[in-house]
């Protein structure tokens, strides 16, 4: 006989933060005291990381493919580049507005890309990108151009901390975005809401039948993505104080997928090691053969989609699991 | 009266070719009603427009005396008309417990909800567990979908169907694949539901139509051939001539 009351402990568990999840957040913290003269690169890569869980939520989570995100990210960054750039240098409310600008953009255009199956929405995802990316090349006297928006006055944050030149505001303010907008999707993702997104990746079909309005679910989560890239795309702007045309181009895109799939899609950690592994890589591989460096990139690549499903997080909880295992038969359960 | 459900001269023609053709059906509240017919009669074909996954060529659909034929596929389920499918199609990845809950919080309306934790929407989580219960599936709770016997899995897709809350539940083949032992005790957890909730069921085995339900309507190329109490199909000249007498699945 089952008792009357049925042990919700696992249910509450998964939103829990683990041990692991801490420690893995004291991560920027040693990196600033071990790393102090590459807070710039650090700063990178936390913008870089928000960018890709921006990607994680829409496809990871939600099971949209993209080939065009960094047309947010572009637009996120001119928006906020425009606004300093003509006497409007408070970083939040830029970070702000980029955001709406993205997130306007996403619900716009998430009209054409949920009409379609996966390859349709990778058409029309690539084809907005390439589209903003020449608009955005050919009105020079808004852009810049090619030659990038320039003359962008960001003023102290908070009034106080000034953009150094070390790097050191950039970098604190940088993580504390990444950090507190993580802990917002870590909120969404373990909601109602999130859990039927994961419904509609895993079985979009059988969603409408148990009443659910897929579209609208998947035009929310899209909205909410293009806002993240946005604010990613603002934070390297306003830390660079520059934003270049390379925001908006294809290679950007495609790279975001591929540090997505090497961490792990439909892990919001896969996201952030994704990120990692791949600016670790790239620079370990690039010290060592500066020309040819993609060629090992494309191994790793090719070896974590083969051999490897579920990336580093993937790899991560199998050896999790290996270890339990492990215990268990050497502790002796109960 | 109204009836729960009911079709007008329902028809969908796909090509040349006619699928269902002038169906009127009509089902009172509260009956467990079956749809039986040869293969390729039409009868998923109906059960599709029912649930608005196809919209007919003409003709209409009426939920409780309301028309129902222009609306989405969710939208029905909302009004109180649920489904399960011939072949499982569940949510592998997820647990049967995160399974249920998914369809309860679509029907309480919590979908939306982006910021408290799944467990912290208690009213949900009860009734999800109470499912569960009803349905014997409380010891399987914390194991994947797909980690489940196929029995077991099927009765999943009747606890995401009865998580809707339907007033109208539209069971396909609900014993298909399931072995013998197991589709007697998933027929009493059917059997067990209340009155309030009319059943129209499609099934190939003949004792569990004749044992279960109290009308039963044949359909024959896309046409409804009569309906009737299942005394009255079983003494029916016409349908043993077509159906019957000829192919008698089980």
């Amino acid at each position: 006989m089952l008792p009357a009351s049925f042990d919700l402990t696992r249910l509450r568990a998964s939103e829990r933060w683990r041990v692991s999840e801490r420690l893995f957040w004291m991560l920027p913290l040693l990196a600033y005291v071990v790393f102090p003269d590459s807070l710039v690169l650090l700063t990178h890569l936390f913008i870089t990381a928000l960018f890709c869980l921006s990607l994680d939520l829409i496809l990871g989570y939600a099971g949209i493919v993209s080939l065009g995100h960094a047309a947010f990210f572009g637009v996120g960054a001119y928006a906020a580049g425009l606004l300093a750039s003509h006497g409007w240098g408070e970083p939040l409310s830029g970070l702000l507005v980029a955001g709406v600008c993205a997130a306007v953009l996403g619900f716009v255009t998430s009209l054409l890309v949920l009409r379609g199956t996966d390859l349709t929405r990778l058409m029309v995802t690539l084809g907005v990108a390439m589209m903003l990316y020449e608009v955005a090349n050919k009105m020079t006297s808004i852009t810049g151009g090619v030659d990038g928006l320039s003359g962008m006055v960001v003023d102290p944050l908070f009034g106080r901390f000034q953009f150094d030149l070390y790097g050191n505001t950039a970098f604190w303010y940088a993580l504390a975005v990444l950090f507190a907008l993580f802990w917002i999707a870590r909120k969404l993702v373990h909601s109602p809401f999130g859990l039927s997104l994961q419904g509609i990746r895993l079985n979009a079909g059988r969603m409408p039948a148990l009443g659910a309005p897929v579209n609208a679910r998947l035009a929310a989560i899209y909205t909410v993505g293009a806002a993240y890239a946005g604010i990613a795309g603002a934070l390297m702007a306003q830390t660079t104080q520059f934003v270049a045309l390379d925001a908006l181009t294809f290679n950007r895109s495609a790279e975001l997928l591929l540090m997505l799939v090497l961490g792990g899609s439909g892990s919001l950690y896969g996201a952030l090691l994704g990120t990692l592994v791949f600016m670790v890589a790239h620079h370990a591989l690039a010290d060592v053969t500066p020309e040819y460096w993609e060629f090992w990139l494309g191994a790793l690549l090719l070896a974590i989609v083969l051999f490897a499903r579920g990336g580093v997080m993937g790899g991560l909880r199998y050896l999790a699991q290996c270890v339990q295992r492990l215990s268990r038969v050497g502790g002796g359960a109960p | 009266m109204s009836y729960a459900l009911e079709t007008q001269a329902l028809v969908k023609k796909f090509g040349g070719f006619i699928a269902t053709n002038q169906v009127s059906l009509q089902v009172e509240a509260g009956a467990r009603h079956a749809l039986i017919g040869p293969n390729g009669a039409g009868k998923t074909t109906l059960i599709n427009l029912l649930t608005g996954f196809l919209e007919p060529t003409s003709g209409a659909v009426l939920l409780g005396g309301i028309p129902v034929t222009r609306l989405a596929q969710h939208q029905r389920v909302r009004r109180g008309l649920a489904r399960t499918f011939q072949i499982n199609r569940l949510f592998s990845e997820l647990s049967v417990l995160e399974s249920v809950l998914l369809a309860v919080n679509e029907r309480q309306g919590l979908s939306a909800h982006f910021w408290k934790p799944l467990a912290a929407h208690s009213a949900a989580v009860d009734e999800a567990v109470e499912l569960l219960r009803t349905l014997n599936l409380l010891d399987v709770a914390y194991e994947k979908t797909r980690s489940l016997a196929y029995g077991k899995q099927r009765l999943i897709e009747i606890a995401l169907a009865l998580a809707a809350k339907p007033q109208v539940l539209l069971l396909d083949e609900p014993a298909a694949g399931v072995p013998t032992a197991e589709s007697r005790a998933l027929f009493e957890s059917i059997a067990a539901l209340p009155r309030s909730v009319t059943i129209v069921l499609i099934e190939h085995d003949m004792d569990l139509v004749f044992r279960f339900a109290d009308q039963i309507s044949v359909l024959v190329n896309g046409a409804l051939l009569t309906q009737g109490t299942p005394a009255q199909i079983a003494n029916d000249r016409k349908v043993k001539e077509v159906y019957l007498g000829e192919t008698v699945h089980g």
